[in-house]
């Protein structure tokens, strides 16, 4: 699987976003996707923090793997490199956010923190090693992740507001319809993967 | 690469990214949180002060000389250092709202260890906060009281001069001590008097693993340095000529010891009627009762009514027995006339502030003047 020379940054953009969405193709970040989408506010937050680290992580990532792992063949090393690099970048960002916006700070609340253990952050930083991407590629990759990620928990947590309401029987009230319907949300996702696909 | 310089490879880069992580961390850290001086002004310019940006304004301001009370000593968790900040600093935090009613949160009061200094400040604080100070007293004389009660008497700093009312507290630091890693401040009431201008008197009861008072019945020592912030609280004798029905135990005699002792240097202690009761289970954990009953024959007007729950019999006790609320309500019935306006004054522990205003409360008195030291 080496350099993708398939993909314009056009398609990558829209694959990252649709086809091969990180949530609902690669199940990743599952946890925050369930936990937060109760709430439409909440998760447009936490959706919006997930989008701009994933931008500033992949791109910081690949330097580290380009600029330091790879000349000193420490390559095994990327799991524990990438894992310190997201969460100095999430500190610095909440630092970053507590001076310049108070409202913004207070809206990501507890979820920027969160951030550094969400695994679609370090999937896609892993992904841009295993496919080779550039830096640009990276960079785009990370930001169609990250509006992917964002759209994927808006469309569930608006979802949800029905299901909440709907006469759901009781031993699937809560998590047993949430799982069901990201099941059907998958399913819906993959209709686009005849379009084009990253992997 | 052989195996030698590869197997240190590998600590060397994770150490060396974590470090320049780090730097950029607090080189942000350094920019970011660069405030420079922020202006606060204090209830609507009657003082102005520069202080250092990026700290809580609880610290910014005792830096400057001013002590809003705080007896966790600004970790949130105990509410007491609360301020109305008129400026816009953004909602309420999470941390706050618990310790925030809902008529604070609408006249804009927030805990001041919670407010981080960032920009220019207009906020109201207690008049009386302003006569706070530090001291670095010296204790001049502790003694046993009781079994579990120890008198400290502090002389305050050479010049230094303090003025307060009855009822107030102030807060008394134990250094760090045995496993206790930092400085712990607690709350006691006063029980000197004001006319004593440059001593302080606390009583301070042994509390079973309590911080400050295991370091005063264990360790505090005469001649030994002390530090003591205060005047803080608003417990105090109100002036109207009601009777004063003043209920305490245990340490909860310090206010009224202050305010009796102020009445009678001030010779208004027969200026109205006041009756003072006070419970303890056996005689050992009665003090100052030469001093009381001599008051109690001296002066008309002022009633010392002691009170044993489980008097011993070599305690050879002829005054009033049971719990204090028993004898607070009998002698609300029978001795007190009912007609006359009366003011609670209550000192103790929680649970008999409780039980002392539900008595008071049957017996019709009306609740807005029962007064209570909230800190005891």
């Amino acid at each position: 699987m080496n350099a993708t020379p398939l993909l314009n940054p056009f398609s990558l953009f829209f694959a990252s976003i649709f086809t091969s969405n990180i949530l609902l193709a690669n199940f990743l970040g599952m946890c925050s996707f369930i936990s937060i989408s109760k709430d439409s506010k909440s998760s447009n937050g936490l959706g919006f923090a997930v989008t701009v680290v994933l931008v500033i992580t992949s791109a910081v990532n690949w330097a580290v793997l380009h600029y330091v792992l790879i000349p000193l063949q420490l390559e095994y090393l990327r799991y524990i490199v990438f894992i310190i690099t997201i969460a100095a970048t999430v500190q610095i960002l909440e630092m970053i956010i507590d001076r310049v916006s108070q409202a913004l700070y207070m809206s990501l609340g507890i979820f920027l923190p969160l951030i550094t253990v969400n695994c679609a952050i370090l999937g896609v930083s892993l992904f841009i090693d295993i496919r080779t991407y550039s830096f640009t590629q990276s960079v785009i990759f990370g930001l169609g992740s990250g509006l992917g990620w964002w759209l994927a928990i808006m469309a569930l947590s608006a979802i949800r507001k029905k299901t909440d309401k709907a006469p759901v029987p009781a031993g699937l009230k809560g998590p047993g319809i949430t799982m069901i319907t990201i099941g059907f949300m998958a399913m819906a996702f993959m209709g686009f993967s005849g379009m084009l696909q990253v992997q | 690469m052989n195996t030698i310089p590869a197997l240190f490879a590998a600590p060397v880069a994770v150490g060396v990214i974590s470090a320049v992580l780090a730097a950029l961390i607090s080189i942000t850290d350094r920019i970011v949180n660069n405030y420079g001086d922020i202006d606060v002004s204090i209830n609507g310019g009657k003082k102005s002060l520069e202080i250092k940006g990026g700290q809580p304004l609880l610290f910014g301001l005792a830096e400057q000389g001013i002590f809003i009370p705080s007896a966790c000593g600004g970790r949130g968790s105990c509410g007491a250092c609360k301020v109305k900040v008129h400026s816009d600093i953004g909602p309420i935090m999470p941390t706050e709202l618990p310790f925030l009613t809902k008529e604070e949160i609408s006249d804009n009061t927030r805990l001041s260890c919670q407010v981080k200094l960032k920009q220019n400040l207009d906020i109201e604080i207690p008049e009386e906060l302003f006569n706070v100070r530090d001291y670095l007293g010296t204790i001049e004389r502790i003694r046993a009281v009781t079994h579990d009660i120890k008198e400290v008497y502090v002389k305050l700093p050479d010049g230094e001069e303090v003025n307060y009312v009855s009822g107030q507290y102030g807060q008394f630091e134990a250094p760090a001590y045995d496993t206790i890693k930092t400085p712990t401040m607690r709350a006691y009431s006063m029980s000197s008097p004001p006319s004593d201008k440059t001593h302080l008197e606390f009583l301070i009861r042994l509390v079973p693993g309590g911080i400050v008072t295991t370091y005063v019945h264990t360790l505090l020592q005469e001649g030994q340095k002390i530090r003591v912030v205060g005047p803080f609280g608003d417990f105090h004798v109100r002036d109207t000529d009601a009777a004063m029905i003043c209920v305490a135990g245990g340490s909860g005699m310090a206010p009224f010891k202050s305010i009796f002792q102020d009445r009678v240097d001030n010779g208004t202690i027969n200026d109205r009627d006041i009756w003072y009761f006070f419970g303890a289970r056996t005689k050992k954990d009665v003090f100052y009762l030469d001093w009381l009953t001599q008051l109690d024959r001296d002066n008309e007007r002022f009633h010392f009514v002691p009170a044993l729950s489980e008097p011993q019999p070599e305690d050879n006790w002829d005054g009033p027995t049971g719990l204090i609320t028993e004898v607070l309500g009998h002698y609300l019935v029978e001795k007190i006339p009912a007609e006359q306006a009366k003011e609670g004054y209550l000192c103790g522990s929680p649970g008999m502030l409780d039980a002392c205003m539900a008595v008071m409360q049957a017996k019709n008195m009306n609740p807005e003047k029962i007064y209570f030291d909230k800190f005891a």
